[in-house]
């Protein structure tokens, strides 16, 4: 790389590593000898969070400022203590709010570019406008509400938390989702929830060709027709779990349909796809 | 291979991974030597009537109306030890010895959410020291 040799870790490195409760093995997804601790502190925010209090309310006029001046604009503001934050004139900027780690009230009053609050842990966001694709990418949670229409690749690999749009979204919907919530108050394009891996999908109006195509898991629930299905996604059963879920999921960001949620089609993973396999690097080897 | 034509084992005991870590229960899951899928069930979706008091004050704290991200957590075994998957440190939090499993999921998975927010949340989560450490801003 540029401007970089290719050094040795810094003696002690590893020993720092240790230190820090890391280890160097490779991660094999089991445990990393973490246990509870009970008498642990009771606190609810992470302990770098900046201690905000939502009826200390600000606005930002995004007017004449980058992206990168509000975003850090909205940090300072945290770091005073603000929990309520309008930002005014976002005029479409791309990558506005992303990043935050914190429990915050933000308000968009207008449309948000690309990539608009993602990587967001916490914050509930209202955006009275559109966005543009890629809404809310990698939240990890918090709620976002959209009252207008949004882009493609909504909420892609988002891992938690609720994600509302009030009206239509494009395609891609909820692409690579892990976990969370996406609820979409009109149509979705095609492909949506492709490869989704857990999580759940609302959609109260129609879904285009391909829905939940090679999805692993998670559920989509549709209220209208949906175009096709996709590879190895297969229809379910609604149970009583699914009617109040949805129900109160629904009344909760007032899109609850008013003939109720008895007519959602639900949507999960065939598991005809799934190939966590040890043999199979074996089996590709015989095969070639 | 892609398409291969075998489904993994269904969760039917709440136990089931306690009485048998190992969890091999479909023909081809004895085959490969290993439990195909997760050990709880993804998509069951949070009663609300068992949520704690701890958790009914995280909701209202962070303003939700719901568990919110939580409501992906499910209490899971590692090696047939109850355990918690935390997502910022890739890895299992197994639960203490001394808490006592309820009998059925949506209680033990109001335990397993509330034990994750206070090991997220607290001084001693590797995340502070990760921080200290990379943090650029």
């Amino acid at each position: 790389m540029a401007g970089m040799s290719a050094q040795k870790p810094a003696d002690g490195q590893e020993q720092r590593a240790r230190d820090m409760g890391m280890t160097t093995e490779a991660l094999t997804g089991r445990t990393q000898q973490v246990f509870f601790e009970p008498s642990e502190e009771e606190r609810f925010t992470y302990p770098w969070a900046a201690d905000v209090d939502y009826n200390k309310r600000t606005e930002i006029d995004a007017d004449g400022l980058t992206t990168t001046e509000v975003n850090k604009r909205l940090r300072d503001l945290m770091a005073e203590g603000f929990g309520t934050v309008v930002i005014q004139n976002p005029r479409g900027k791309h990558g506005l709010g992303v990043g935050i780690l914190n429990r915050l009230n933000l308000i968009f009053e207008g449309s948000l570019g690309y990539f608009g609050v993602g990587l967001i842990d916490g914050p509930n966001v209202r955006i009275t406008g559109r966005v543009g694709w890629s809404c809310a990418e990698n939240m990890m949670a918090g709620t976002v509400v959209i009252e207008k229409n949004a882009g493609s690749t909504f909420g892609a690999a988002i891992r938690g938390g609720d994600l509302v749009c009030k009206g239509s979204v494009g395609s891609r919907t909820g692409i690579d989702m892990k976990g969370g919530t996406i609820i979409v108050g009109g149509d979705t394009g095609a492909l949506s929830g492709f490869m989704m891996q857990r999580g759940r999908m609302v959609v109260c109006g129609n879904a285009g060709k391909n829905l939940g195509d090679s999805m692993y898991d998670g559920t989509i629930y549709v209220g209208g027709e949906i175009r096709s299905l996709g590879v190895d996604a297969v229809e379910a059963e609604l149970t009583d779990l699914d009617r109040a879920w949805l129900t109160r999921k629904l009344r909760q960001y007032g899109l609850l349909p008013e003939r109720g949620v008895d007519h959602f089609t639900k949507v999960v993973a065939g598991k005809q796809l799934w190939n966590y396999d040890n043999l199979e690097p074996n089996e590709k080897k015989l095969i070639l | 291979m892609a398409g291969t034509q075998y489904r993994g084992s269904e969760i039917t005991d709440v136990d089931q991974f306690l009485k048998d870590a190992d969890g091999l229960v479909s023909e081809r899951e004895k085959e490969i030597g290993q439990h195909i899928g997760y050990r709880y069930d993804v998509n069951l979706v949070p009663d609300y009537d068992r949520l704690t008091p701890f958790l009914a004050k995280y909701m209202e704290v962070m303003g939700w109306d719901d568990l919110n991200w939580l409501e992906d957590v499910h209490m899971g075994y590692e090696e047939g030890h109850p355990a918690v998957f935390d997502r910022n440190i890739n890895g299992w939090v197994r639960v203490p010895d001394s808490i006592a499993l309820p009998d059925n999921q949506q209680d033990r998975d109001m335990i397993a959410r509330e034990l994750l927010i206070k090991f997220q949340m607290s001084d001693r989560h590797p995340l502070v020291e990760l921080r200290k450490a990379y943090m650029k801003f």
